[in-house]
Formats: structure tokens, C-alpha cells, sequence
């Protein structure tokens, strides 16, 4: 397994260790490996996104370390208790949000955050203050009276957010927290989570299938990918490392496109007629390059186009398929509840 | 990563946050607070309690007119002995289809958010079950104070035993319902297929609505062995101040066996719940 991070064995301020996490569930008389043999190691503060396609494990994985699937086999240290002899510890230190709602759909918003504080052994004045903290924090002021079932699929979200933070837990798991939401509930969902972050240096563990999100919010991404961790790195890193800039050029003839790939060598990814697309190192530098030393040869690109790597370019050259194009095919189909 | 080494000092030590970990948790603080959650919407919605009413009042108001006429026009009497059937009936329907609720937040993620909680997986079952007793016990009272008008003669002692009883039964079938709800999991069809199929057997071969002395020498034996025959029978002894029928004594016993069946199946389920 290919782990792109180095010197994470000896830190001592680690959230969650994990160690050879499997899963394997009987289906249909055939064994399913939904997660293989994965480790993790997420320190404490750090903002961490698993990405993968529906399926991948993440969520399986999430369930483990939340201790709501107990592993078929290997360790996990979450907030430091240990998720097979002390469950309840792990309970009581964590906050977790899964991708369902978890309102109550007849319960009212206030009164679900004064249930939750009871749940996890708040006092009634400490839970009333907290709640009307997280009420006025997560804008949710307006329909604090209200049902759950009468909320927009954002407020829900946000209420999910405030039920999850209610006892103040060092580590907050998020299950695929903005799936489902529009573009702008996303955004302020986002909004208010990096400001959690910033107020109070609560470590996020998180679920995305959403590449952008991934991308610029977290600080560290592992991509899943059939059960296991494939890369674990900066989404910076991992771009550069695994995917590279993208850049084409247009020659006037198929004939020049083929001398110009010759001359470019290894870097070329393929001719298509005129085009020559090219996966270049060194970033925006390598343009400008391409076009001096192939004009030094004659020949002269009449378009050219540069293009920085994303998460799908890393996925795809990960394991040769486009996480986009998964996403977009699961978002038709059923949410899988095992993913 | 070579080693597991439980960060729990480190984590911690700088960790000065309120820690809902100072107080221990107990199952009777934490039945209680799934019980609080539970009846909070009641409180809020005091007029959701009429909803598993209305078949009961349907019941009683065409129902009853043709078992006065059968009875030969005897209003009171026929009352005297329909009213305490009528509140078994509203302890069976209210309390069977609880299960729909928890079936239901399983399906969206609030049983999912409770799992999580460092709660009891015994108060999970036990504090549902126990709200049951809210509803029931307001809805009996409505049901015995629409009949009063009509002549039906009301023993305040035999009222309260009679609900005790009826409580003690609703936990325990309320807990029955829980159960069918968690095994059948996102599967809403079994759990409304066992549910009416359970139900009107259950409420036709327990005398509730006419007697059994007249029918068929099968149906006696199914209404023997149906605890809820010795419920009706207990019912319409307490609720006519007869402290000291057998029948107070068969119903107690089928009350209490239904609860205890109920509940322990019930914490075994929510035990192994995912």
C-alpha cells in the first residue's frame, strides 16, 4: 500500500490510530472485504478528508472507528480509547454526524439539543447555555421552535452539526456532511465548520465524494479506493506528485503533432490527430518551455492549453479511473449505506 | 505507524474542556433522558394522543349502539362491560404501532445519532417503552369520561388499577413493538404485514368486542392461551371496583408476562442493534 506521508509513526499528540482495520461482511452467501487492512493516523487539530467513490469503505471505516460496526479485525485508539475494550470512552469523547439526518422529525430543534446534552451526561443549566450557544452560531435562531420535519435540507444539516458538537468533543466525525445540500447551503454548511475550526481546534475526520471540497478545505486527504488507503497526503502534494500539470498543443498538421511528441519524449500522454496533450512537471513553467525548445525545432504550436491537476486527475492516476464521472453515476443511483 | 500507543494521557492532560465523562453514566439517568426525549413531542403536541383515539372512539360510538341492541336496550350494562375492552384496545393499537416511530429514525439517522451516544443500549429500549405509559394512561382516562355521560358508572380505584395493569402491559408490548421494528430494519412492509396481522386476531380472540362463550371450541382454546383475554377479563372486574375477582389476578400475570417478554427480547434486539 503505497503511503505518500512519512514520520507519522513517532508523534504522541495523535486523535486517531488505527491499525490493519478490516471489515468483511457476509452477502448473499459470498464474503464482501469492504475495508482491507487499513491504517490511519490523524493528529490532534488536524482537518483530514476521505475521498473515495460510493463503496470505496470510507463510511464502513468511519462506522468502525465510531464504534457503531465493531471491526472484524484490527485496532483503533480514538481519542484515546481503545474502539474494542472501551467503546463507551470513544462514545462520550466524540461527536459524530452520519449521513443521515439525525433530528428527530416531531422533535423540536431546541428541545433535540437539550436530549442530546441529557444523553451525554450534560447538566440541564449546561446543556440549556451550550445549546443556545450552538443554536445562535449555527443560525438556527430562526427555527429553534420549529420541527425538524418543517426544515430546509440545510438547517437540517446544520442541526445535525449542533447535535454532533453539544458535549464539545475533541474529534468530530462528518459522514459526507454537504451530500444532498445545494451549492449554497454547502457553502455556508462549509462556512460554519472551518469556523469551528478556527474557534476551537476540534479535529475533523470526514467523508467526501466531493472533489472540490476535498481539495480546499482539508489538510490532509486519503483516498479509498476498494476497501483500502491507495494515497495520504496534502492535496497539494498529491497533485503534484501523482498527477502534474496538464497541457496541450495544437499543431497545423497531425504529422507536426507526431514529430512534436517525439521530440517531447516520456512526458507525452497521447496524440489525438493534432493535438498533443502532455502531462508536465515543473507546473505553469513547462509551457513556455515546450514552445521555445519545439519552435528551436520548427515547429510552431498554433493553440496551446495548460491546465492544473485536480483530485480527479490524482484518482485517475491512481487507479486509471475518473472519480468525477463515479460521482456523477452514484448521485443518480441510490446512496449506499455501506460506502 | 508500528504501534498502538493510547494517546489518553496526552489527549487529556490538554484537554481542559467540560468532559461529559466526569459524571458516570447510569441506565436509570440515562432511561430517563431517552424517556424525557421521547414525551417530549406530546407535551408539545398534547392533541397527537388523538390520533390512536379515534379508533377506539369509532369502536365505542357505532359499536356499542349494536351491542346495547343486542343486549335488549340495556345501555348501562352493555357499557359496563364494553368500556374496559375498549381500553385494552387502546393499550393494544397505541402501543403495537410505536414501533413505526423507531422505524423510522432508523431510517433517517436520529436511532443511528442515539447509538452513538455514550447511552445504555437497555435505556435505549427501556426509556421507549416506558413512555408508552403517557399516551395510554391519557388516552384511557378520555375513553372512560366520553362513556360517563352515556351511563356508564365509574370507579376511581378500579380506574387507576385498571390503567396500572394496562401500563404494565403497554411497556411490555410497546417494548414487542421496538423489537419487530428493529428486526425489520428498513423493511416497512413487514413490520405493517406482522403488525395487522398480529392485531385483529389478537383483539377478536380476546373477547374484547363480543363474548367467546358462544363461539367455537377452537376459539376458546386461542382465547385461552391470548393474554390479552385475561387483560379484558381483569379490566372489567377492576373497572367495576371488584378487587377481589380471579380475573384481577390472570390479568396481573399475563400484564407482567407481557413485560417481561417484551423487555428482555426488546434489550437483546437493541443489543445487537447497528
Amino acid at each position: 500500500m503505497p503511503r505518500k506521508t512519512a514520520g507519522m509513526t513517532n508523534r504522541t499528540n495523535q486523535m486517531i490510530t488505527a491499525q490493519g482495520l478490516t471489515k468483511t461482511f457476509r452477502s448473499k452467501g459470498q464474503t464482501v472485504e469492504a475495508v482491507r487492512s487499513v491504517d490511519l493516523s490523524v493528529d490532534a487539530g488536524e482537518l483530514v478528508a476521505f475521498l473515495g467513490p460510493n463503496g470505496a469503505g470510507k463510511s464502513t471505516t468511519l462506522r468502525m472507528l465510531t464504534t457503531l460496526l465493531p471491526p472484524t479485525a484490527g485496532e483503533a485508539i480514538v481519542a484515546g480509547c481503545d474502539i474494542r475494550t472501551d467503546p463507551a470512552g470513544v462514545r462520550r469523547r466524540i461527536g459524530y454526524v452520519g449521513q443521515g439526518n439525525s433530528g428527530g422529525h416531531t422533535q423540536r430543534v431546541r428541545d433535540e439539543l437539550h436530549a442530546q446534552g441529557a444523553f451525554y451526561g450534560m447538566g440541564r443549566r449546561e446543556t440549556r447555555a451550550r445549546a443556545a450557544e450552538l443554536i445562535e452560531s449555527l443560525e438556527l435562531d430562526q427555527v429553534a421552535n420549529r420541527t425538524v420535519q418543517s426544515l430546509s435540507g440545510g438547517q437540517k444539516r446544520r442541526l445535525d452539526i449542533a447535535l454532533g458538537l453539544i458535549h464539545r468533543p475533541e474529534l468530530l466525525f462528518l459522514d459526507e456532511p454537504s451530500t444532498g445540500l445545494d451549492p449554497h447551503s454547502r457553502a455556508n454548511l462549509w462556512e460554519h465548520i472551518v469556523d469551528l475550526r478556527r474557534a476551537t481546534g476540534t479535529t475533523i475526520f470526514l467523508t467526501t465524494h466531493y472533489l472540490d471540497e476535498a481539495d480546499q478545505l482539508a489538510e490532509r486527504v486519503m483516498v479509498m479506493d476498494h476497501g483500502a488507503v491507495i494515497a495520504d497526503d496534502t492535496a497539494g502534494s498529491l497533485k503534484n506528485s501523482l498527477a502534474g500539470d496538464r497541457v496541450t498543443l495544437t499543431f497545423e498538421t497531425p504529422s507536426d503533432a507526431a514529430t512534436a511528441a517525439a521530440r517531447i519524449g516520456g512526458e507525452v500522454d497521447g496524440v489525438d490527430a493534432r493535438v498533443v496533450a502532455v502531462t508536465a512537471p515543473g507546473g505553469d513553467r513547462a509551457l513556455p518551455r515546450y514552445i521555445r525548445s519545439l519552435s528551436d525545432a520548427g515547429l510552431e504550436a498554433v493553440a496551446a492549453t495548460h491546465r492544473q491537476p485536480t483530485l480527479d486527475d490524482v484518482f485517475l492516476a491512481l487507479t486509471g479511473r475518473s472519480l468525477r464521472e463515479e460521482a456523477a453515476a452514484a448521485a443518480s443511483a441510490e446512496p449506499a449505506l455501506a460506502g | 505507524m508500528n504501534t498502538i500507543s493510547p494517546a489518553s494521557t496526552a489527549v487529556a492532560a490538554e484537554n481542559d474542556r467540560p468532559a461529559a465523562s466526569a459524571r458516570p453514566t447510569g441506565f436509570v439517568r440515562d432511561t430517563a433522558a431517552v424517556f424525557v426525549r421521547e414525551s417530549r413531542p406530546l407535551v408539545r403536541d398534547p392533541f397527537s394522543v388523538m390520533f390512536s383515539l379515534v379508533q377506539p372512539l369509532v369502536f365505542l360510538g357505532l359499536f356499542g349502539p349494536l351491542l346495547v341492541g343486542a343486549a335488549g336496550g340495556d345501555v348501562a350494562g352493555t357499557l359496563q362491560w364494553f368500556v374496559p375492552g375498549i381500553l385494552v384496545m387502546v393499550a393494544l393499537f397505541g402501543t403495537a404501532s410505536t414501533g413505526a416511530n423507531l422505524l423510522f429514525e432508523m431510517q433517517t439517522g436520529s436511532h443511528e445519532r442515539t447509538l452513538v451516544a455514550p447511552l445504555s443500549r437497555s435505556a435505549l429500549l427501556v426509556g421507549r417503552a416506558l413512555k408508552e405509559v403517557v399516551p395510554l394512561t391519557i388516552q384511557g382516562t378520555i375513553v372512560v369520561l366520553v362513556a360517563v355521560p352515556f351511563g356508564f358508572s365509574l370507579d376511581a380505584a378500579g380506574l387507576i388499577a385498571g390503567l396500572a395493569v394496562l401500563a404494565v402491559f403497554g411497556i411490555g408490548f410497546g417494548a414487542l413493538s421496538y423489537t419487530l421494528a428493529l428486526a425489520c430494519r428498513n423493511r416497512d412492509w413487514m413490520f405493517w404485514m406482522v403488525h395487522q396481522t398480529l392485531l385483529f386476531p389478537l383483539m377478536i380472540l380476546s373477547g374484547m368486542l363480543l363474548p367467546l362463550e358462544d363461539g367455537p371450541a377452537w376459539m376458546q382454546v386461542a382465547a385461552a392461551v391470548n393474554p390479552l383475554s385475561y387483560l379484558v377479563g381483569a379490566e372489567r372486574a377492576l373497572l367495576a371496583g371488584d378487587f377481589g375477582a380471579a380475573a384481577v389476578v390472570g390479568g396481573i400475570i399475563a400484564a407482567a408476562a407481557t413485560c417481561a417478554i417484551g423487555v428482555v427480547v426488546g434489550v437483546r434486539a437493541m443489543r445487537r442493534a447497528r
